[in-house]
């Protein structure tokens, strides 16, 4: 009992170790990368992993898929730079209005929606999003079709503009650190256990005495609120946002297919996913002129049919198999 | 007056509504697998009856029945190579599956044929007929005729035939259909068939008085849930009464609340009905 107790400590310290050996190794990575164009990449990967592990919160943890988690981080993006455009404000000041107002909505988006199971679930965030993408579409207030666009020129290093993606991929290094700690701790604590029994199988949870709802609602209002963040932080890094770049059908769905590919419900899953399809995407943009064409959204169609048709569990899944085969192989 | 006008075009866009989410309603009901490409494929048929009458100078009733045929075989297609293969497995990749599939369809559509708004020749229906002060265009009048018929005959096929009962008994209990000598599989994918089929008619039909282009199957997909879940999952009559409601509510509110806020009253009531009766409003509890 002490061997195993004493070897579960050191087999943690380990863990630990490596886990910080990476970060050094994260933190250190935009110096290696000499040109802008690398650095910015490995940023975007950053705010990508970031977006998809909220997501995963609720749409991996919880098991409640939401197509709708656009309506998050477009709050977040708008929230940063409405504040500069009535009141000149630094664009980072409207981020903790963005998290409060994405917290009042997704307790009002929950409110129908948590009835729902499933693919009712799925198409209610759907019709949510949309529905606050055409009002956005005709406010005139929040810029309507054209969009929000950020300071020009820095006007001092409370805007937070860089011409360097450097600073913007240290922050958003740190702020990924931090989410992936809540999640850590989240799955280890009585909500992670509450969450995945609900995930498993609803009603049974429900008989079993979980407070379904309550935990749903937690999940959720944790989920919007760092969506909310990332948004603001594609804000702060773009320095422009419109109804489509904001509240766009395509933004959950990336968030959604970037957390299958690397593996739902697992911690390091979205970052992982984020790795390989951040540079697929600008591999794609740049090899097949621009977004504009679409070629990037067919294959990420095909990258979803492929997960869901072959491996529901993403690279995480695949991972598992191969040790497993690893290891039959060795006995 | 104006008032008749807009629940006459809104009946007539309703049936054509109704038609294409009598083929969602029918896949949900039998396998309880959503397809979430479903507009595309209307998108898909609009397309087919476009370059039939520009390119070839075909009529409508030539080129519904090829946009039907070539949407029973995707239909078809899709079930066998893909949704066959997820629907026992997790949620997360049935939704996925369909949804990677939608994407594909929609920007592969935008790449083929760019994302310009095209139209079908007007002259392809003949003139307007003004009746008793009401408009009656006959594009829209042939369509939602055509698509009521349609309906109906589903609904008939479902309920009068032999093949209905077998299609019916599968949705029912998979089990005891099998018990009793029907293979569910052949089944399942005649009812994807016949599903797609439906939004090839559908396709075809509005193609004759709406504009075309890639990113229309994104609204028509909400529109199809939307008319589902009012109608209840698996109900042809529901999805008839249902879709008839939508079309004269998303006329009345482009008239009373502006023609850019008609889908966020028809997506509020939808997010209100889901609320209220998560059932459906006609399904049973």
């Amino acid at each position: 009992m002490a061997m195993t107790a004493s070897r579960g400590a050191w087999g943690r310290g380990v863990a630990v170790l490596g886990v910080l050996a990476v970060l050094a190794l994260a933190a250190l990575l935009p110096f290696a990368l000499q040109d802008v164009f690398h650095q910015r990449i490995a940023a975007l990967v950053l705010l990508a992993a970031i977006s998809a592990s909220a997501w995963n919160l609720i749409g991996g943890y919880a098991g409640q898929v939401s197509i709708g988690h656009a309506v998050f981080f477009g709050v977040g993006a708008y929230s940063a730079l409405l504040g500069y455009t009535l009141f000149e404000w630094p664009p980072i000041a409207g981020a903790p209005f963005g998290i409060l107002i994405s917290l009042v909505f997704a307790t009002i988006i929950g409110l129908p929606t948590f009835r729902l199971r499933g693919h009712y679930f799925s198409m209610a965030t759907i019709a949510a999003a949309e529905l606050v993408r055409i009002l956005v579409v005709n406010w005139p207030l929040v810029g309507g079709a054209v969009g929000l666009m950020g300071p020009a020129v820095p006007r001092s290093t409370l805007d937070l503009s860089f011409t360097s993606p450097r600073p913007y991929y240290w922050t958003f290094l740190g702020t990924l650190t931090a989410l992936l700690l809540v999640t850590h701790w989240m799955s280890r604590s009585r909500m992670g256990f509450y969450l995945r029994a609900i995930k498993g199988q609803e009603r049974a949870a429900r008989s079993l005495g979980v407070p379904v709802q309550r935990y749903k609602y937690y999940a959720l209002l944790l989920s919007a609120g760092f969506t909310s963040l990332a948004g603001s932080l594609y804000a702060l890094m773009v320095g422009f946002v419109d109804p489509d770049s904001g509240f766009g059908i395509l933004i959950s769905v990336r968030m959604v297919i970037i957390t299958a590919l690397g593996g739902v419900g697992t911690l390091f899953g979205p970052l992982a996913g984020a790795v390989i399809l951040v540079p697929l995407e600008e591999w794609t943009n740049a090899t097949f002129g621009g977004a504009g064409t679409g070629i990037t959204y067919v294959v990420y169609g095909f990258v979803i049919m492929l997960i869901s048709r072959f491996a529901p569990g993403g690279l995480a899944e695949l991972w598992r198999r191969l040790q497993a085969a690893g290891r039959r192989h060795a006995a | 007056m104006i008032l008749a006008q807009l629940v006459l075009n809104g009946l007539l866009v309703g049936a054509v509504y109704a038609l294409f989410s009598s083929g969602l309603t029918l896949i949900w009901g039998m396998m309880n697998v959503v397809n979430f490409a479903h507009g595309d494929f209307v998108m898909l048929a609009m397309y087919v009856a476009f370059f039939a009458a520009t390119l070839l100078g075909w009529g409508p009733a030539a080129f519904v029945p090829v946009a039907a045929m070539a949407l029973f075989l995707l239909g078809v297609l899709v079930y066998l190579m893909l949704v066959r293969h997820v629907m026992r497995g997790p949620m997360l990749a049935q939704i996925l599956s369909t949804f990677g599939l939608a994407l594909v369809l929609r920007y592969a559509a935008l790449w083929a044929f760019s994302a310009n708004f095209v139209s079908l020749p007007e002259d392809l229906t003949g003139q307007v007929v003004t009746l008793g002060g009401l408009r009656f265009e006959p594009s829209r009048v042939l369509a939602g005729i055509a698509a009521l018929l349609v309906t109906l005959g589903l609904h008939l096929l479902l309920t009068r035939t032999a093949l209905g009962s077998r299609l019916l008994a599968v949705a029912e209990d998979r089990t005891a259909a099998m018990l009793v000598g029907i293979r569910p599989d052949p089944m399942q994918a005649l009812a994807w068939g016949i599903g797609a089929a439906c939004t090839g008619i559908a396709g075809g039909l509005i193609a004759l008085f709406f504009y075309v282009a890639p990113s229309v199957g994104e609204s028509l997909v909400l529109i199809a849930f939307v008319v589902v879940c009012l109608g209840g999952f698996g109900s042809v009559p529901g999805a008839l009464v249902a879709g008839l409601a939508i079309g004269v509510i998303e006329s009345l509110s482009a008239f009373w609340v502006g023609a850019a806020f008609k889908d966020v009253v028809v997506y509020a009531l939808f997010l209100g009905a889901l609320w209220f009766r998560p059932q459906g409003l006609l399904g049973k509890a």
